[in-house]
């Protein structure tokens, strides 16, 4: 399931305004990357370029190539929409459809597609989804309730599930946690943990120590003044990165001297 | 904000008692008691009745006078003892109270003046006959009211998917040069008087079929061009509500536009757009200008749209009132009765609208 | 480092990969888009081809024998005098009336309150015809005796009194009537918006309900009550059958507001004349029509104006 991206001087832009410049990064499958840096550096962004999601803004583009396995995601003849249902996404606020049931949400990514399943099929995805996200135990009796009834880190562990049910390749993380309490935090890091077995992960942080407790790969993107494109600096383990980074600019930000 | 005048009452009783001790905070002279505008307007009515009384009783004169009594009485003995700002204060609280119930009065008026006249005809007669053959009591409005449906329905066919594909166009793709123009031109669409779109069905149905053409379909397309910018206005503000995170979410997996649109957008704010489209036919069901002119009015019951002339209730109130036949009652009945059951349509169907937005509001959060 | 100058590229050459659906999608949605241009092109056109054999006839065959501009003059002149008096009246009232729902009435009632003027702001043009003639022109007659008697001398009243009731004057209240739910409900909408924050700075300020309204609710709503009195006002000019049925008509220019001789207006004229008319008749008519039709795009233009100017100073956002 779990597959390796790689990105190649990759440029991201938005119109003629260059948002990211020259991103080469190596992230291998079954492991948690953290993407680290100040706001507005181009991390999100570069997160949002591995689906295709930043195309969501018109005129975005991007030069460069970005693989999974090998297969060039930007390549002609790519159709958006297929990679995004390889690489799934988890964002900043927990985001059910308001419309649907919990059982509903899980099955989302199908429904939505016109996928036509079997009960069994779709109950099976529900429970499997919901046991990978850990939530099961919290809303089988519940199932046919609003997704919007639940609490902040009920409902993001359900767009994890939302995420996992179409059995993705990647899962994208958008600072998943930055709307949560400490308790929810620490549901879905352990969580975090769980799924890199299944999952490339790639989680966007502004969470030192999130960062530091999740991942085994860091990137530090840094940004060096307004206008100008954001910059992968480093990627290097997560231990190296914290304890002795190369360069300067990342020790100066870990050690929480500026950003 | 009901709690306005307590909140400063308290203020400034909690300001006396440091007043009193040191100088230097700006001393209250006092306070009126709860009771005093009540005790005020009392006095007012109780004086300019009396005077009245002794002059010539009026309803009228009695409420106008007592009203600027009291306006004056608050003013001045507010002034004396609360200072000029709590005065000027009390004033425009009187001026903006009794400026409500001014306006409320036409406006019960109209209601009362319909209700009353209309009641007489508000029969089991008035929706089941026609008018044909009919030259004094009896008849009713039946070929009207299916007219007035049949007219409304086709224009509602007609501007709800225009007016919904509209709105979801500058929503979801507008950029750029089109969609700034669309929105322009359908803010001059709103400001088009409902008369000139009727002259425009004519017009329009006049070139292909030759002058002097009435028929329901001419109706029918003069409402949608006053129906249609009414659609895109309230289903934009709607799609718009609509957080972005929801179509990021299904963006997310792998869901294409289109059916983002279709199963995720729509449906978070049916309830919402539903509402504007009910709003929206509200609006156009008791126009009467275009009608007039595009569709003309006739006695009997007429199914075809698209052949003569057909009636329509508000047209039908308009010819009962203007030119009745004689005797002249039963005319004046049924166009009041024509307006009644108009002016009730209306009102369910806002009441409609109301109850759609309650169920199908957006459960969020 | 590398350079950071940024370097305008092209955008991809390879033509991004859509769905069918999609493309259906987007299409019908952009076909309906245009479709509303072409509708209102439409509108112009028709109405000019319509309205041409008017303006190019020879002024002794159109009703009147005296040229286009002679016949449109009293009625646009009738137009504008009916709309600006309902505006004159109605603005202020409903600027009270929509501060008393916000501001002054009990949270309970004024929610009530809100749904009520809703409710009015749709009831049928014809529904307010009806009680302007039936009811408020002969409740007027007390009110114009006594405006002539005492002000006669104002140009406004001089006379002679309508018996009837069916005068300018009442034409301009039936209007203002129908226009005061309008602008009280877009008035209401904005002055219910006013930040809170800006409230109570003003309150923190020991300053009066009225000293506070004057200070953050007046200066916040005043483009939306300029939108709303625009919008009252187009409505207003392009009103038909409330004038139709109330107004009586003889032509005149005058700003008589009380007498029976008056000018009567664009749109009521063509519902008044249009049933019975044929021929060159009709083409007069609809180049009446058309210059309504102007009109009210320029008071709707300038509205927008007023309001995006004004916006940036309102310090809404």
């Amino acid at each position: 399931m779990s597959k390796n991206i790689d990105a190649k001087d990759l440029s991201i832009y938005y119109g003629s305004f260059r948002a990211v410049e020259g991103v080469n990064i190596s992230i291998r499958k079954q492991t948690v990357t953290a993407l680290i840096g100040p706001s507005g550096c181009g991390k999100s962004t570069f997160l949002r370029s591995i689906n295709r999601m930043h195309e969501v803004i018109p005129g975005a583009h991007v030069e460069g190539r970005l693989e999974l396995d090998g297969q060039d995601l930007y390549g002609p003849g790519v159709d958006p929409v297929g990679v995004r249902r390889q690489i799934g996404m988890v964002f900043q606020r927990p985001n059910p459809f308001p419309t649907m049931s919990i059982y509903d949400n899980v099955i989302a990514g199908m429904r939505l597609n016109n996928k036509k399943s079997k009960k069994a099929d779709l109950d099976d995805t529900v429970e499997r989804s919901l046991r990978g996200a850990n939530l099961w135990n919290e809303v089988k009796d519940r199932l046919d309730k609003p997704g919007s009834s639940l609490s902040g880190g009920q409902q993001q562990r359900l767009c994890i599930a939302r995420a996992i049910a179409v059995q993705p390749d990647v899962l994208l993380m958008d600072e998943p946690c930055s709307a949560l309490d400490p308790i929810s935090t620490l549901a879905i890091e352990d969580l975090i943990n769980e799924l890199k077995t299944d999952y490339t992960i790639v989680i966007v942080t502004h969470n030192m120590q999130q960062a530091a407790r999740v991942s085994d790969f860091t990137g530090f993107f840094n940004i060096e003044g307004t206008g100008k494109p954001g910059k992968l600096v480093e990627m290097d383990e997560t231990k190296t990165i914290f304890s002795q980074p190369k360069q300067k600019a990342t020790e100066d930000y870990v050690s929480g001297r500026f950003g | 904000m009901s709690t306005g005048t307590e909140r400063t009452d308290i203020d400034t009783t909690s300001l006396e008692a440091p007043a009193t001790s040191t100088p230097d905070v700006p001393r209250v002279q006092g306070t009126l008691p709860r009771w005093a505008p009540w005790g005020l307007l009392a006095g007012a009515a109780v004086v300019v009745g009396a005077i009245l009384a002794v002059t010539g009783f009026s309803v009228g004169l009695w409420v106008f006078l007592t009203a600027v009594l009291f306006a004056l009485a608050t003013y001045v003995i507010s002034r004396m003892v609360e200072g000029a700002r709590r005065a000027t204060d009390r004033l425009v609280t009187v001026i903006v109270s009794a400026a409500f119930l001014v306006a409320m009065i036409p406006l019960i008026s109209v209601i009362w003046t319909v209700v009353s006249n209309g009641i007489a005809r508000f029969d089991v007669a008035f929706f089941t006959n026609s008018m044909r053959g009919v030259v004094g009591e009896g008849g009713g409005a039946y070929h009207a009211i299916v007219g007035t449906l049949i007219i409304t329905g086709l224009a509602a066919v007609m501007s709800i998917p225009i007016g919904v594909l509209t709105a979801i166009f500058l929503v979801e793709y507008g950029r750029g040069r089109l969609s700034r123009a669309i929105t322009f031109f359908v803010d001059v669409m709103t400001g088009i008087p409902s008369i000139v779109a009727g002259l425009f069905a004519y017009a329009l149905f006049a070139l292909i079929l030759g002058p002097g053409v009435r028929m329901g379909f001419a109706g029918a397309v003069a409402l949608t061009v006053l129906m249609i910018p009414i659609v895109v206005r309230s289903t934009e503000e709607m799609l718009k509500i609509v957080p972005n995170e929801l179509r990021e979410a299904s963006y997310a997996l792998g869901v294409p536009k289109w059916r983002t649109i279709l199963k995720v957008v729509i449906p978070t704010t049916a309830g919402g757009i539903a509402t504007g489209i009910t709003l929206a036919i509200a609006r156009v069901i008791g126009e009467t200008a275009p009608l007039l002119v595009a569709v003309g009015i006739t006695t009997g019951v007429n199914l075809n749209p698209f052949d003569d002339r057909m009636a329509t209730l508000p047209v039908f109130s308009y010819y009962s009132y203007v030119a009745p036949g004689i005797p002249r009652e039963p005319f004046l009945d049924r166009a009041w009765t024509a307006a009644l059951v108009l002016m009730i349509i209306v009102m369910l169907l806002n009441v409609v609208a109301r109850i759609i937005s309650r169920a199908f509001a957006p459960k969020t959060r | 480092m590398t350079t950071t100058q940024v370097t305008p590229t092209p955008p991809t050459t390879a033509k991004p990969v859509t769905q069918l659906g999609d493309r259906i999608f987007a299409g019908s949605a952009k076909g309906a888009g245009i479709l509303i241009l072409v509708v209102l092109a439409g509108v112009a056109a028709f109405l000019l081809s319509e309205a041409l054999p008017a303006i190019v006839a020879p002024a002794d065959e159109l009703p009147g024998d005296q040229g286009l501009m002679v016949y449109i003059w009293p009625l646009l002149f009738g137009t504008l005098l009916s709309a600006f008096l309902a505006l004159v009246i109605a603005t202020p009232l409903a600027v009270c009336v929509a501060l008393f729902i916000s501001h002054y009435a009990p949270r309970r009632l004024a929610q009530g309150l809100g749904y009520l003027v809703d409710l009015l702001a749709a009831v049928p043009s014809i529904v307010y015809g009806l009680w302007g003639a039936w009811t408020l022109a002969p409740a007027s007659v007390g009110l114009t005796t006594w405006l002539n008697d005492y002000l006669g001398w104002i140009p406004l009243f001089a006379g002679p009194v309508s018996t009837t009731g069916r005068t300018m004057l009442v034409a301009g209240l039936v209007l203002a009537v129908m226009i005061l739910p309008i602008i009280t409900a877009v008035a209401r909408e904005v002055f219910l918006q006013t930040p809170k924050l800006h409230e109570e700075a003003a309150l923190a300020l020991g300053a009066t309900r009225w000293e506070m309204i004057r200070m953050a609710v007046i200066p916040f709503g005043r483009s939306g009550v300029i939108s709303g009195a625009m919008l009252g006002l187009g409505r207003a000019l392009g009103e038909t059958m409330a004038v139709a049925i109330v107004l009586s008509v003889s032509g005149a220019v005058t700003f008589n507001l009380i007498s029976s001789g008056n000018p009567s207006t664009i749109a009521a004229n063509i519902a008044l004349q249009f049933p019975e008319s044929s021929g060159l008749a009709v083409n007069t008519l609809i180049a009446s029509g058309l210059v309504l039709f102007v009109v009210t795009l320029a008071v709707n233009m300038l509205a927008r104006y007023i309001v995006n100017r004004r916006r940036e100073f309102s310090g809404a956002n």
